[in-house]
């Protein structure tokens, strides 16, 4: 292909990592967030070797304890350890929210720029839209668990699948706007070939509000895997993960009520450091964002 | 204005066979035998061949997705696999304690969160302020379920206030019936009021920076005065706008919020349904829901040209 583009002066604009950056030191409610979240991504990653016991194995002769020396938050009502299994739980709710914010990012993007780019395919791919988002998520989520098994992969298209039209919505009205700019209309004119528009000039405009989106859904993901799981339309229990642990712990609330309240606040905790996060990343990039519709 | 109307009521229409189509293709995508799918694991031929006939699935696809449309179209929604009961009675059967919930829930939040809001912006940048934007990504983070389960150890089972779990029909009294919604109402309302607040904020500071505004304060007008006539009234298309995009973030809540409480609403027959892989109920669920929060819409759309004139006619 040739590179019929005019060169971007970048300028020495500080970089978007070291904005973010500053507005998570800026604000101590940010700075707690990021460290607890730290904390969290680090203890899930490395659970095999953090675990104080195995979070399989079943001890009918301790089930349903409370908090103690030897079992920090209790036991499950097989007796497993309910902190081994929060913890190790940790590695499948990050993976399918991380998951799912790639893949519905990449995935809406894609469309979004085709949407935003192509005339006639932008009037029936905007319908289609329209129809996924009058499905409320979770009946939509929870009808393609029902129909295609519940595991970790139909789990995780089930929660990206729904995500997907906003992120096509956000991409789309960036590039029509995009489009009607000065530069867009010189690089037509100078005969750029559409892909080459679409690289070097609009997909640069959606970064920033992708970065913003992305994590909110990712936060938005890991909820939904946990109301999934609690519903009995989730993962295999067992392959511990948050939701899947609050599920079990429903029919034993009135006796150990911690199965649901200490997983519960892990959850709570990690969903809320992550769209703190959102929030101060999406003030440091572009303080208009809010406006225009990139909220949840 | 009537012809504005007019075509809002016929740009819903496509969105809503675009659900159905949605609907129609998620249980025909299924890879394998749909019949073998909803049968189960245990299924006999014979059985298989029966949700095969019932659900009509030797046709071609165009002429299963537009009978299956008219058959909708004539009050027709199937009937359950399970049961054999029409899809239809068994969702007017499970109506009342959604419905219920649903509107309790509404109205709460609209009264607690608007003044939220509205004082947030007013007092920008406070304590106050920070304490409701706060409240407010707290709301978007906590699962309902969580909530749900607080409200149950410290209400029910500490304080003994209210019963753990149930729905009364309000027709059995009034006392009953609030007895048993009051927890799920709160649960469900701390999650609404979160978005109200959040959005109603963001209108009113927009407003706030507005010319009129300013000039209402240069003429002398008490500070509450410019508050009520000249900024909240300006906010009604927003807040309107907010329940609107509330309502799909609701129907999600309540299915979760009636499986904590144990109310035998919709979402309870979803929940069953799914577990049983009850299809033809299934569907019809979602395509009531998607129903409910296109009319909700269409609705809010038309309030906009009545509340405010700068909409109309574009």
């Amino acid at each position: 292909m040739t590179d019929t583009a005019i060169p971007i002066d970048r300028g020495d604009r500080p970089s978007t990592l070291r904005k973010i950056g500053e507005v998570v030191v800026s604000s101590p409610m940010v700075m707690l967030a990021a460290v607890l979240l730290a904390i969290i991504v680090l203890a899930s990653i490395f659970a095999p070797w953090i675990v104080p016991h195995d979070p399989g194995r079943l001890s009918p002769s301790v089930r349903l304890r409370g908090p103690d020396s030897t079992f920090w938050i209790g036991t499950d009502a097989f007796g497993r350890d309910l902190f081994s299994r929060v913890v190790m739980g940790g590695q499948i709710s990050l993976a399918v929210g991380v998951g799912a914010a790639i893949v519905s990012v990449a995935a809406g993007l894609a469309l979004g720029l085709l949407a935003g780019y192509i005339r006639w395919l932008d009037a029936i791919l905007m319908r289609f839209v329209d129809g996924l988002m009058a499905i409320p998520n979770i009946l939509l989520a929870i009808a393609i668990v029902s129909l295609w098994g519940a595991g970790l992969w139909t789990v995780l298209i089930a929660i990206t699948i729904p995500e997907i039209p906003r992120v096509v919505r956000l991409v789309r009205s960036v590039v029509l706007s995009a489009r009607e700019e000065p530069y867009v209309e010189a690089a037509i004119a100078a005969g750029s070939s559409s892909w080459l528009i679409m690289r070097r000039h609009l997909l640069p405009n959606t970064v920033a509000p992708l970065i913003v989106q992305g994590t909110y859904i990712c936060a938005s993901a890991i909820l939904v895997e946990a109301i999934l799981s609690f519903l009995g339309a989730g993962i295999n229990p067992e392959t511990p993960s948050w939701g899947n642990i609050m599920a079990e712990g429903r029919l034993f609330f009135q006796i150990n009520p911690g199965i649901i309240l200490w997983p519960g606040l892990v959850v709570s905790v990690t969903i809320l450091s992550i769209n703190l996060l959102g929030d101060a990343v999406r003030d440091a990039l572009d303080p208009r964002m809010a406006k225009r519709g990139i909220d949840r | 204005m009537f012809g504005y109307i007019l075509q809002r009521i016929f740009a819903a229409i496509p969105v809503m066979g675009f659900v159905a189509l949605i609907v129609f293709l998620l249980l025909r995508l299924t890879p394998g035998d749909p019949a073998a799918i909803l049968a189960g694991d245990a299924a006999t031929p014979a059985q298989i061949a029966l949700i095969r006939t019932r659900l009509g699935l030797d046709d071609p696809l165009y002429v299963q997705f537009f009978s299956w449309i008219w058959g909708m179209l004539r009050g027709d929604f199937g009937v359950s696999l399970l049961s054999g009961t029409p899809v239809l009675q068994m969702i007017a059967s499970r109506m009342e304690p959604t419905i219920s919930l649903a509107l309790t829930t509404i109205t709460l939040s609209v009264l607690i969160a608007v003044p939220l809001g509205v004082i947030a912006a007013w007092k920008q940048g406070t304590l106050i302020d920070r304490f409701v934007m706060l409240l407010s990504v707290v709301g978007f983070s906590v699962p309902v379920f969580v909530i749900g389960y607080v409200m149950i150890s410290f209400f029910a089972m500490e304080l003994r206030w209210f019963p753990v779990q149930g729905f009364r029909s309000i027709t059995d009294g009034l006392q009953p019936f609030l007895e048993r919604i009051t927890l799920p109402t709160l649960t469900l309302t701390l999650l609404y009021v979160a978005l109200i607040a959040r959005i109603t904020r963001t209108s009113m500071l927009e407003i706030l920076g507005e010319d009129y505004i300013r000039t209402a304060h240069a003429k002398g007008l008490s500070e509450t005065r410019v508050l009520m006539r000249h900024a909240l009234r300006n906010c009604s298309v927003p807040i309107i706008t907010v329940i609107g995009i509330g309502f799909a973030l609701i129907i999600s809540g309540v299915v979760v919020t009636e499986s904590v409480f144990n109310l035998p609403g919709l979402g309870r027959l979803t929940v069953d349904a799914v577990l049983a892989r009850d299809y033809p109920v299934i569907q019809a669920v979602i395509l009531l829901a998607s129903l409910v929060y296109v009319v909700v819409n269409l609705l809010i759309d038309i309030a906009y040209v009545v509340l405010d004139p700068r909409i109309r006619y574009q």
